[in-house]
């Protein structure tokens, strides 16, 4: 450092902090156009239901019904929102790097399976589930951590392009888990549907007191306030965000671009690997084909809409997860498939990429006051 | 394995990849042609799904498999177009338009192909080609679907017009360089927009291919990322349309393998078996990724190759 030392930076409280925040032309930017993107989606959508002759106003309620309208649903929203926000997490901290990598699914897999297969042999050991719990989050994290870090050092040292990869390697790791699934790791009682033995009720992972909804949740929320730490105050998350802004730039400063493409590949790995520990410790009590419930892929989009920001693919995530838990109650009252809300997703990502075009283009913001988009 | 079960497996493979191969040689050909106007759409997936449901749903309703070929082109040529309209709109990134019309596409195919995965369709008639033999596996394995070589007459078409016409030249100067084509008063969006909307009609007709041929149903599982393997298939056949044959070819028999195994009861392992494109397609990635010579064939524009 220099020795002219900087402007000692006034302390200022956090709510004027809140409200300098709620001021910035960055974050109005970005929460107009993302809601905007959401309503003309809506407004398309309510089309396409119409010229089907379905009414969207039912639709509309029955999403807020099954989603938001009472404690039951909200909860059952929020149990659906817990793995969307680890597996937005792991799309969102490689983009911030500049990578595109769709390998969450895969992650989540692989993490899954290994929570369920450490687990086997401690049992048998005989040890308490408060130290085989932790083995089980670790080697979910890690082995979820391998497998993104693999499309990472292919992108880096073999310049493989990381979008292509991941996806491969997801179905590869979806393949991987079926062969072990139904072959060396199956319990003989699974008959109808292939699955690793089932871990007690000992391992399993209870509910947040007071509530339905499992510890994932907290996880969750927990894991974004540190990423989103990581990534906007420390060093780290800054060379990360500056060789995602300019890769050559970054590497004439000198900066780890190799180690630091790794690193974000492997939180992200870690992150969807600790949704399949979820997944296995929280829901299914065992390993099985259920793990591959398009999480991993959702994900992809809730980040999309959070604008890659940590802190902002909680709300993301429970938007979706409440689409999500309203699936279900759509089926039944307007007799409409499952695929209702795949139509629904496809039509929010595609508004979402057009509204792209809008940023530094909305005629009242003034654009001189922006800052550092964090 | 004895002898007579390793010639099944082997008539089963060179059946199988005629078979598997055809979508995968659309695909690629489509994609070939966006790319190299220096555009990638990876919603190719999305439009191969959509094609299949289609092209099921129009030969069922109008008894006429050929209509429903043409109908997934139709379908095919208008998600192309829209991608290609959504990805002239600057700071738009081409990948994710992709993936957003893999979704969409996808999501649409099942929402609207509910109905149809019970009846059967008419299908695609085969040539069969095997007559001449009396063993069942030959004339099995021969039995080739006219698409397929419409398929390679379009890649001899598509190699030749790319190399010796004017609107080929204009297609490559796009792809390769947009500043030169713009100074030529080449209108470089619209030259984007059509080879997107020719690609996706291709893929759609691969689609079909799916649903009308082989496997031969719709069903929700009938694409395994094909459409995305194809991007891979491109790139390993280095933007050459005759190229891409071969490979789609490899490809074909790669995926031929786990079926042509169990068909003389190996199944142990078949996921690996199953598996064994996406692990050939990243081995090719890999090995061909940093290669001289791929560099150089690269259209110029292409995001994923800058």
């Amino acid at each position: 450092m220099s020795s002219t030392s900087l402007p000692q930076e006034t302390r200022t409280p956090a709510l004027t902090r809140l409200h300098q925040a709620l001021r910035d032309p960055a974050v109005i930017e970005s929460t107009l156009i993302a809601l905007g993107a959401l309503a003309v989606a809506v407004a398309i959508f309510s089309g396409f239901l119409l010229a089907l002759g379905k009414s969207p106003s039912t639709f509309f309620s029955l999403v807020w019904m099954g989603g938001f309208s009472s404690w039951f649903s909200i909860q059952n929203a929020l149990q659906r929102a817990a793995p969307l926000i680890l597996t937005g997490l792991a799309f969102a901290i490689p983009a911030r790097i500049g990578l595109t990598l769709l390998g969450a699914e895969g992650a989540l897999v692989l993490g899954g399976l290994s929570a369920a297969t450490l687990a086997l042999p401690l049992i048998h050991a005989g040890l308490s589930p408060l130290a085989i719990l932790p083995v089980m989050v670790l080697g979910a994290m890690l082995a979820g951590a391998l497998w993104m870090g693999l499309a990472g050092w292919l992108k880096h040292a073999r310049g493989v392009n990381e979008t292509i990869s991941s996806l491969l390697l997801t179905y590869i790791a979806i393949a991987i888990a079926g062969f072990l699934i139904e072959g060396p790791l199956r319990h003989p009682a699974s008959a109808n549907k292939p699955s690793t033995p089932p871990l007690g009720p000992d391992l399993r992972i209870g509910d947040i007191f007071g509530t339905s909804v499992h510890w994932g949740l907290a996880a969750g929320l927990l894991l974004a306030l540190v990423l989103w730490f990581v990534m906007a105050r420390t060093t780290f998350g800054f060379a990360a965000r500056m060789t995602g802004g300019n890769l050559r730039a970054a590497q004439g400063q000198g900066l780890p671009v190799g180690r630091l493409l790794l690193a974000c590949c492997a939180i992200a790995g870690a992150c969807a690997g600790l949704a399949g520990f979820f997944e296995v410790a929280a829901i299914h009590g065992q390993a099985n084909a259920s793990l591959a419930a398009g999480y991993g892929f959702t994900g992809i989009l809730v980040a999309f809409l959070a604008r890659q920001n940590p802190l902002a693919v909680v709300p993301v995530a429970i938007l979706f997860g409440a689409i999500d838990a309203s699936g279900g109650l759509v089926q039944r009252r307007m007799g409409m498939p499952d695929a209702t809300m795949l139509v629904l997703q496809g039509v929010i990502f595609i508004t979402l990429l057009v509204s792209d075009t809008f940023y530094g283009r909305l005629p009242f913001l003034n654009y001189s006051r922006s800052g550092d988009r964090t | 394995m004895s002898q007579a079960d390793l010639m099944i497996v082997i008539y089963a493979m060179i059946g199988g990849a005629i078979r598997v191969s055809t979508p995968f040689l659309f695909v690629a050909l489509g994609e070939c042609l966006t790319e190299k106007s220096g555009r990638i759409n990876l919603g190719l997936e999305g439009t191969l799904i959509l094609g299949a449901m289609v092209g099921y749903a129009v030969s069922l309703n109008s008894g006429s498999p050929w209509l429903g070929v043409l109908a997934a082109g139709g379908i095919g040529i208008l998600t192309g177009a829209a991608h290609g309209w959504i990805c002239k709109l600057p700071k738009v990134n081409d990948i994710a338009v992709g993936l957003a019309f893999m979704s969409l596409g996808t999501g649409l195919a099942f929402f609207f192909g509910k109905p149809y995965i019970q009846p059967s369709a008419p299908r695609l008639d085969s040539l069969p080609l095997g007559g001449w033999s009396s063993s069942p596996q030959v004339q099995q394995a021969l039995s080739v679907n006219p698409l397929f070589f419409i398929g390679i007459l379009l890649a001899i078409v598509l190699w030749w017009g790319l190399r010796n016409t004017r609107v080929g030249l204009t297609v490559r100067m796009v792809g390769d360089s947009a500043a030169s084509a713009r100074a030529m008063g080449v209108n470089i969006n619209a030259v984007r927009l059509l080879a997107t909307a020719a690609g996706g009609a291709l893929a759609g007709v691969g689609g079909a291919f799916l649903s009308l041929s082989y496997p031969g149903s719709w069903s929700e599982g009938l694409s395994s990322g094909q459409g995305l393997m194809a991007v891979a298939l491109v790139i390993f056949a280095r933007w050459n349309p005759l190229r891409c044959v071969l490979a789609a070819l490899l490809f074909g028999a790669a995926g031929a393998l786990g079926p042509s195994l169990q068909s003389i009861g190996i199944s142990y392992g078949y996921h690996f078996f199953n598996a064994a494109p996406y692990i050939l397609t990243l081995g090719i990635m890999i090995a061909s990724a940093r290669s001289k010579s791929a560099a150089g064939e690269a259209p110029r524009e292409l995001s994923i190759v800058k």
